[in-house]
């Protein structure tokens, strides 16, 4: 339903997403991870089209439910926006307009989308909120952002994204500012509803075991470009790229009994600091000549000269 | 709301109590002998002299002299101009619409000329469009508005004849006073023309007094918008598949316009002030030519009573400002 | 072996500065005007070619020397008592640029130190100071030169405590702001417990940290008094005939739009060209004092 070939986005000299591949099936269940400047939330946002210039995107095939949006006028590209792909963001609160109510946002979506006007927006509002599992729904629909709190305007921003029942939802970090407790809540719920409305869920996120718990896939991204796909659990139990298993090494579960944890040295590259070679080379402890020299292609899912087989993480 | 307003009226007493002492005090503070100041070089005997201490309640101590001030003041009682004889309170209602009508109609103007070009410019940051607004509007408050009146009463009435170079309207409309709002009432009048000749008088010391608030709401729409359109909730109203115009206006200048009101509150000040100064160029009779006379003739109870007005419409205009933005800003209504 | 010297050391605050100020490149052009206004107000017994009282009554109302019956004795031509308008520019730049100077200097010691005081002394000082500075604010500046001319008479000398008298409150809140803001943070409580004295304090370890804000307002009262004092003399209530001021030339030229528009366009063209210089070394003192203050460029 969703399909990406070499996406890229720059920012002036900056490669933040350098040759992107993603596909994701009608009703699944995909989780993209990587660390802070991997390129995972730039490339969702490109998707929406939501770079601006200065960035520019450029992609050689950007095709979601048989429309091509690398062609697709503004116009008409909006109306797929908002209804059949909708976007969570990080921070609920900020993402709310501060001077509308709740109700009033959500009924505008309504409106824009689905022609919903007064008593009847007011209803499916109302039904969305329930379904969002927020208590009080018919007086929160009067309330203004600031008056809730973060789990419940996470939970607006879901309704707000479901209003039109669309067929892929990006997830772009929903839990990352929330309490422990709440994170989980709003968990069950994405994944509640996914189910529900079958819906494709797109979860980016940096924490492994969100994803392990919660995706059908995977894909592991680094310095703008996607190092890794597979099927969970497979890929964390069995990683292919050094990256990956550099990540679930790094995981404290897997470092019980060890004095220190297994860090990976280094950093990501940045705008000046870009190999020649794989992007990871400078990091990966199994890097040689050819790693230095030549940018790796992926093959079967993995984008390494010399992908690990075979070794289990214990 | 109305918990907040009886509040902050609470709040401004001392600060009214503060301006009719200010106001009371202001004659009595000039040098010399009220009486032979308020009567000039005429030279006054003895008994006159102090007949008039008496009328004007001069020989009172001075708590009762200012008790009785207030008290006045409470009953609508703002003395008798010493050049007309008539209560000043007759002659500042005959004038005050005049007043009003060309301070609000310059305000409007800047509100919309001035949001307008502030959310032109941010919207096309950095483009020769922007600079030019930024460099105009920065020419704009930094002109006196007495000259600029000047310099285009010669071009627009002098020059191209476009507009008349005084009066609210022209000499052969003899229109009756029913708001005092010449706008209005030229309306109602049956002439044809007649408010066709209102709104051109009306235009040039509209513009001219409204040019430096419009360059101060514009720069500050501008730099107000600038900062809300790097906000999240636009992304995400764009992430909802509205349309541009729809994220800028409604999403966007919703938000921006919150700092730019309470700019305005604070122009109005200004507006005051600069009434004064175009009225005097345009001979526009109004309160601001009405006080700069009486200052000339030292007719001080209407100078006192100039300044009492003036401060107490200021202080009522920045109290609306307050609640205006307690609409405006859902965030801070809980404190009040 | 001896060490090696430094290549290069971290630029001081003033060429910090310098470089945020620069960048702004109307502040910079601004800069240079005002600093040959500032030049000409100096040098004006020096250089201006005529006494600007002196009345040549034969050659009244004479056009610029680019106009027809222009002479270049009079290069800006004369007004309509006879006075050489050049000289009288010059002249006036130094009444204007020296009523704007007084008048800041005149408000803002006062307002930093009762801004202080209100700050340092909350419970008794701050509310009747703060009350004082509200009932002055509840006039517009305009109006308040207006009473304090009412009640000492117009005049040179006058204009300068009237428009001070105005610009006070806004130094007097800002100060206070400023250090209340200075009076939360940990350092300032560290100072009093080890025993240091109030005033120390005050000037030591407050007042550097609200320079930045008082420098931006200062700029800004002082275009703002430039503007007051020509409407105070244009009014008739500043600055008196026959001396030279802008505001007061142009209420005396309102008659000869028509027949000599340079005597109304020029001093207004000087006063405009005074408060935007220095309107734009406010912008670039702004953006390069504090990036945060409404920086949007």
């Amino acid at each position: 339903m969703l399909e990406i070939r070499d996406l890229r986005v720059r920012f002036g000299a900056f490669p933040a997403v350098d040759g992107v591949d993603l596909d994701v099936a009608p009703g699944e269940v995909l989780g993209i991870v990587g660390e802070s400047g991997s390129g995972k939330s730039v490339s969702m946002m490109a998707l929406m089209g939501l770079i601006d210039p200065p960035g520019q995107v450029s992609a050689a095939a950007l095709r979601f439910d048989g429309h091509d949006l690398l062609t697709l006028p503004p116009a008409r590209r909006r109306r797929l926006i908002g209804k059949d792909i909708a976007m969570v963001f990080q921070d609920a609160l900020a993402s709310l307009n501060p001077s509308y109510t709740v109700g009033h946002q959500i009924e505008e979506v309504l409106r824009t989308h689905l022609g919903l006007r007064g008593a009847a927006a007011r209803q499916r509002a109302l039904e969305l909120l329930q379904q969002v599992e927020i208590p009080d729904a018919a007086s929160r629909l009067k309330a203004y952002p600031h008056e809730l709190s973060g789990g419940m305007n996470q939970r607006v921003m879901i309704a707000l994204a479901i209003a039109c029942a669309p067929k892929l939802l990006i997830a772009d970090e929903p839990t990352t500012a929330l309490d422990v407790t709440i994170q989980a809540q709003i968990m069950d719920l994405l994944l509640r509803l996914q189910r529900e409305q079958g819906m494709a869920l797109v979860m980016i996120t940096h924490d492994l075991a969100v994803v392990a718990e919660m995706a059908q896939r995977v894909a592991v991204m680094y310095a703008g470009q996607v190092v890794e796909t597979g099927a969970l659990p497979d890929v964390f139990e069995h990683p292919s790229h050094p990256y990956t298993a550099a990540l679930m090494a790094a995981i404290p579960e897997h470092n019980r009994g060890a004095r220190r944890l297994q860090a990976l040295p280094g950093i990501v590259p940045g705008a000046l600091d870009r190999p020649a070679g794989c992007l990871f080379s400078p990091r990966c402890p199994r890097a040689q000549e050819r790693c230095r020299a030549q940018r790796p292609e992926v093959v079967e899912g993995v984008r390494c000269f010399f992908p690990l087989i075979e070794e289990t993480v214990a | 709301m109305l918990n907040f307003l009886l509040r902050r009226l609470a709040a401004l007493l001392p600060t009214l109590i503060g301006v009719t002492l200010v106001a009371f005090g202001l004659i009595r503070l000039v040098p010399g002998d009220p009486i032979a100041i308020m009567m000039g070089e005429r030279a006054l005997d003895d008994a006159t002299h102090a007949r008039l201490m008496h009328e004007l309640g001069l020989d009172q101590p001075l708590w009762r002299q200012y008790a009785d001030y207030v008290g006045g003041l409470l009953h609508g009682d703002l003395g008798r101009s010493l050049v007309s004889h008539e209560p000043v309170s007759h002659e500042f209602l005959a004038l005050f619409p005049a007043t009003a009508e060309l301070a609000l109609f310059a305000l409007l103007l800047a509100i919309v000329l001035g949001m307008a070009l502030g959310t032109g410019a941010a919207l096309r940051r950095g483009s020769l469009l922007d600079q030019g607004v930024m460099g105009v509007a920065t020419v704009g408050y930094s002109m006196p508005v007495f000259w600029w009146g000047l310099i285009l009463i010669m071009f627009f009435s002098v020059g191209l004849g476009w507009t008349p170079v005084s009066g609210r309207i022209a000499v052969e409309y003899d229109v009756q006073r029913v708001t005092g709002f010449m706008l209005v009432d030229a309306a109602l009048h049956d002439e044809a023309g007649a408010w066709r000749s209102a709104l051109r008088h009306l235009l040039l010391p509209a513009l001219v007094l409204g040019t430096s608030t419009t360059a101060v709401i514009a720069r500050m729409t501008r730099s107000s918008l600038l900062e809300v359109l790097r906000e999240d909730y636009m992304r995400s109203a764009r992430a909802r598949g509205l349309s541009p115009a729809r994220v800028v206006l409604v999403h966007g200048l919703r938000n921006a316009l919150i700092p730019v009101i309470t700019v305005i509150g604070l122009k109005v000040g200004s507006l005051l002030a600069g009434a004064v100064l175009t009225e005097t160029i345009f001979s526009w009779p109004g309160i601001g030519k009405w006080l700069i006379d009486a200052i000339a003739r030292r007719d001080y109870p209407v100078v006192q009573a100039g300044i009492l007005i003036s401060a107490c419409t200021f202080i009522a205009v920045n109290l609306l400002v307050d609640l205006l933005y307690g609409v405006v800003n859902p965030r801070i209504r809980k404190q009040g | 072996m001896s060490a090696l010297p430094l290549s290069s050391t971290p630029p001081g605050p003033l060429a910090e500065f310098w470089r945020g100020f620069s960048a702004n490149r109307g502040a910079l052009a601004a800069l240079i005007v005002f600093t040959l206004l500032a030049l000409a107000a100096l040098l004006a017994p020096w250089i201006a070619p005529h006494d600007p009282v002196q009345q040549f009554r034969q050659h009244m109302l004479t056009p610029p020397v680019w106009m027809d019956g222009g002479l270049p004795r009079f290069l800006l031509g004369t007004d309509e008592l006879g006075r050489d308008l050049l000289s009288r520019l010059l002249h006036g730049a130094r009444v204007s640029l020296g009523i704007g100077l007084a008048s800041v200097l005149l408000s803002l010691i006062p307002g930093v130190l009762l801004g202080l005081l209100a700050a340092f002394h909350q419970r008794l000082l701050a509310p009747v100071v703060m009350r004082v500075m509200d009932v002055m604010l509840a006039l517009p500046g305009l109006l308040l030169a207006i009473c304090v001319i009412t009640v000492l008479g117009p005049g040179l000398m006058n204009t300068v405590i009237a428009i001070a008298v105005g610009s006070l409150p806004e130094y007097v809140r800002l100060t206070r702001a400023a250090a209340l803001a200075e009076l939360g943070k940990d350092y300032v409580t560290a100072s009093r417990v080890a025993g240091a004295s109030t005033w120390r304090l005050m000037f030591s370890a407050v007042l550097p940290n609200c320079v930045a804000p008082l420098i931006v307002n200062a700029s800004l009262s002082f275009s703002a008094a430039i503007l007051e004092a020509a409407g105070l003399g244009f009014l008739g209530l500043g600055v008196q005939a026959p001396m030279a001021e802008w505001g007061t030339m142009l209420s005396s030229a309102r008659d000869y739009i028509v027949r000599a528009p340079w005597v109304v366009t020029l001093p207004g063209l000087a006063i405009l060209v005074s408060v935007l210089s220095v309107n734009l070394m406010g912008d670039g003192l702004r953006d390069a004092l504090d990036p945060r203050l409404k920086r949007v460029s």
